[in-house]
């Protein structure tokens, strides 16, 4: 029902309007400062640099206190960063300090990867708040922020120039956190070889394109102090934690046989300007520039490798929504097809599984056909052959019976037909099956046998099977041949019927029995 | 450097304030636990100087609304509220411009200047609200204006490429003028203050307040705060996100004594006693607008101005356009701002749990 007008009459360029009086707001930047204190602060540190440079002693130095902590060994596999947290207090100030170091770093014979871990633990802290800042419902104002604030990058007093480890180390750190760089135990290094020393320095940093952070001096109420501090830079350093009695005052000391290094003696080493300007002066402004600069650079570059553009082709604004729910749809759609294609090659494995079980179950049937074939021919085979050895053992029965006969009418008749009957015999002892298979070592024709197994005229009735065994085994050596020939032969023939029985099958015992029965 | 002690430096700071009602204190020592004992001086606390410069440089964005009646008064008491003709009357209109048929909203911005403090103040103001026959919906384009607002600052946040500081023009506060009939609120104002409380601070004002003598004021105080419970319109400050106990004594008693401010409004100066002061100047005497015993305006200006000032920004920021933010990425695909919010704006974070959606 209403529609709206909306009229603006805001423009850049508002004009300034003079306050008849006092309002109050000037009280504002107190009311944020006080919202900030009781929320409290956070500031992290970094400190890189070689084993035994004096990370840890320099820490407990700047902050007055012991931090715990034992030193590290120099066996270090590789490069670790160890980090602790620590609540502060000072008047009503509540200072959360987190203080990160490098542990082993420089230690390995193959250095080229030692910057990796730093790097990677630094990118890690600026993923997290990505991922808190991009959460739909998120609690940034709570968030504990743990991206490093200061990098303090420990140079070895060589007094010569920089190492190559340091140079690549800040090369890859400088566009990712505030470095600022410290000569460590400045007390091996004289006041000559000082000076050379950091104007080397400066100019490999300056020649290498490394951007060391540098203080502001856009403020004017520091910005004198801070141009003469950027000129100092390195600040040649030294920690100690001892107190000695100087004078008649405990102050931090070094001391050594030819004399006692101060501290905090600015004429001695340049500790205090570094706590002036690392706490006192610049730390808000450091972690203003991580935020506004090294953290928005991470984002841009993390946010365009996921694939967001601010503008589409068309230059016209994307909105992240809008980029967000293509991104999703893809993926989705990514998915649908990965899915996809899983569950058809699934389909596939399987038909091919079940083809390869079909045609093995085709062999296993073919095989058992072939084989049944087999049996069964090889059955046919053996009966023919049983059948046929049943007809000549008849047949050879008959024979021998009639045989018999003959001979007892023929021993009557005469001996005219001993011819005939030899050659009968020859025909009964040498059945044309049997020759196949006599065995070598018996002779074909052995007249001894011949008138064995047919006695003379002397016989006249007719023998039975075992009567004949009985009358054979009364002529000694005659019969023992017979007999075993006879044997032999029965016993062969029942072997060859057995043994082409059982390569096929093994005939029931009372098969076998009747088959040895029959032949004998 | 040397510094003196921490204490006067604060101190010192402290008193470069003309001597009025203080702000907040600086936050008394809390018992926080100490892991390490600390042997001397480091410098921590420097940083509140640190940072009081930094926020000095940068300047201040601030975003008030009023909404009312015509002819309650509303940008008298704005440019009695910043002591400048930050908003232009509608009596000094021309007379043939036609009042407004429909809401509209004006925002006008100004850039003050104090102690060194910058701030770009934006007054947004709403003629034709509620002077319809028929006022339904007439909430609706102001919802929209709010959220709109949101919806920029939302784009802006999510841009790839950011601007250092995003350019602040979210409503902060609104400014909510009763009309002092003495009775009781009227369904107008119900509907409005339930409907807006839930995207942005509200504080009702009572104009023209010397309308009312002091009993009926006190009365008319009471049955509006009860309306108010009654129909559980949370006006800021809102108890859900009182943070410690120390807000929430303090708050307390200004939710259950003072509001809704009673107030008078003019940019006229009279002299009374040898004092220039504003006032209103009638028959029976000078109505001192600065006067606490003539009206609650000073208290209103402290609360906004003097103590709450940065506490309604972090509201705005931290709940009310989170809340729209959660809403937003929730739904699916550009919905334009005012659509998908009409009538089902969600409470703000903290009382209800809201569906996440990752």
């Amino acid at each position: 029902m209403a529609a709206t007008d909306i009229a603006r009459q805001v423009g850049e360029g508002c004009r300034t309007v003079p306050l008849a009086g006092h309002v109050g707001f000037d009280s504002l930047p107190d009311q944020l400062v006080n919202k900030s204190v009781s929320q409290g602060f956070c500031f992290n540190i970094l400190c890189v640099g070689e084993t035994g440079l004096g990370k840890s002693t320099l820490m407990d130095t700047l902050f007055n206190t012991k931090f715990e902590g034992e030193p590290a060994t120099h066996t270090q596999p590789g490069v670790q960063l160890r980090s602790n947290t620590y609540d502060l207090q000072e008047s009503n100030v509540g200072l959360k300090l987190t203080i990160v170091s490098t542990v082993g770093f420089g230690d390995q014979i193959n250095k080229e990867d030692s910057y990796k871990p730093i790097v990677e633990f630094i990118d890690a802290q600026f993923e997290a708040y990505l991922q808190e800042e991009l959460k739909i419902r998120r609690v940034l104002h709570t968030y504990h922020d743990s991206r490093i604030h200061a990098c303090l990058y420990f140079i070895a007093p060589t007094g010569h120039s920089l190492k190559s480890l340091d140079l690549v180390t800040m090369k890859k750190l400088d566009s990712k956190v505030n470095i600022i760089p410290i000569i460590a135990k400045s007390d091996a290094i004289s006041k000559s070889e000082l000076t050379k020393f950091k104007i080397k320095i400066t100019s490999e940093l300056v020649s290498n394109g490394v951007q060391i952070y540098q203080f502001p001096t856009d403020d004017e109420s520091v910005a004198e102090i801070n141009g003469t501090m950027n000129a100092h830079l390195p600040f040649a350093v030294i920690g100690s934690t001892e107190e000695l009695k100087i004078g008649n005052k405990m102050m931090k000391a070094r001391q050594y046989p030819w004399g006692t290094v101060q501290v905090e003696n600015e004429a001695h080493c340049d500790f205090v300007k570094l706590r002036e300007m690392l706490i006192r002066v610049n730390m808000e402004d450091l972690r203003e520039q991580t935020h506004t600069r090294h953290y928005e650079l991470y984002r841009r570059c993390k946010l365009e490798e996921m694939g967001f553009k601010d503008t589409d082709p068309d230059s016209k604004p994307f909105s992240l929504q809008e980029t967000y729910e293509a991104k999703r749809n893809e993926f989705l759609g990514e998915l649908q097809k990965k899915e996809e294609e899983m569950r058809q090659m699934f389909v596939q494995r399987v038909k091919e599984k079940e083809a390869e079980l079909k045609e093995a179950e085709k062999e296993l049937h073919e095989k058992f056909d072939r084989l049944k074939k087999l049996h069964q021919d090889e059955k046919k085979k053996l009966e023919d052959k049983k059948k046929s050895l049943d007809d000549e053992v008849n047949a050879f029965k008959q024979r021998k019976t009639a045989a018999e006969l003959l001979q007892s009418q023929g021993s009557q008749a005469g001996g005219s037909q001993t011819l005939k009957r030899d050659k009968e015999k020859k025909k009964y002892l040498h059945p044309p099956w049997l020759s196949k298979h006599w065995p070598t070592w018996l002779p074909h024709q052995s007249p001894a046998l011949q008138s064995v197994v047919f006695p003379g005229p002397q016989s006249h009735s007719p023998f039975s099977e075992g009567s004949k065994r009985r009358y054979l085994m009364s002529f000694p050596l005659a019969s023992s041949l017979a007999l075993s020939s006879y044997d032999s032969l029965k016993v062969t023939a029942l072997k060859l019927c057995e043994k082409s029985a059982t390569s096929l099958f093994t005939p029931s015992p009372a098969h076998k029995t009747r088959l040895l029965e029959k032949t004998a | 450097m040397s510094k003196g002690l921490p204490e006067t430096r604060t101190d010192a700071a402290m008193s470069e304030l003309v001597p009025e009602p203080r702000p907040k204190p600086a936050v008394p020592m809390k018992p926080v636990s100490i892991n390490s004992n600390l042997l001397g001086y480091i410098g921590i606390d420097t940083i509140i100087e640190q940072m009081r410069k930094k926020t000095m440089k940068t300047g201040f964005d601030f975003n008030i609304m009023v909404v009312g009646q015509s002819g309650l008064g509303k940008s008298t008491l704005v440019n009695t509220l910043f002591k400048s003709q930050v908003s232009r009357k509608a009596s000094s209109w021309n007379r043939e411009e036609k009042i407004p048929k429909t809401v509209e909203i004006k925002a006008i911005g100004h850039v003050i200047e104090e102690g060194g403090v910058k701030m770009k103040l934006t007054v947004i103001d709403t003629p034709g609200f509620g002077d319809q026959i028929n006022n339904e919906n007439c909430w609706e384009p102001i919802e929209k204006y709010i959220n709109e607002q949101y919806e920029k600052f939302l784009k802006e946040e999510v841009n790839i490429a950011r601007k250092k500081r995003i350019p602040d023009t979210r409503v902060h506060c609104c400014l909510y003028f009763i009309s002092p009939t003495g009775h009781s609120l009227r369904p107008l104002d119900l509907e409005f203050m339930k409907h807006l409380s839930k995207v942005v601070n509200i504080i009702p004002v009572i104009a023209k307040a010397d309308t009312m003598t002091l009993e009926e004021k006190s009365e008319f105080k009471q049955r509006v705060r009860k309306e108010l419970e009654i129909h559980g319109i949370e006006f800021y400050p809102q108890k859900e996100f009182d943070e410690d106990l120390e807000d929430k004594t303090e708050n307390d008693k200004i939710r259950q004594e003072s509001m809704p401010f009673a107030v008078v409004g003019s940019d006229k100066e009279y002299q009374v006693n040898g004092k220039r002061v504003l006032g209103r100047k009638t028959p029976w005497g000078i109505i001192e607008v600065e006067n606490l015993n003539h009206c609650e305006f000073a208290l209103l200006r402290d609360f906004v101005i003097r103590t709450h000032l940065q506490d309604l920004k972090e509201v705005t920021h931290n709940i009310h356009y989170e809340t729209y933010r959660a809403k937003r990425l929730n739904d699916n695909g550009g919905l334009p701002p005012g659509e998908g919010l009409l009538g089902t704006v969600l409470p703000p974070v903290p009382a209800t749990p809201c569906p996440t959606a990752e």
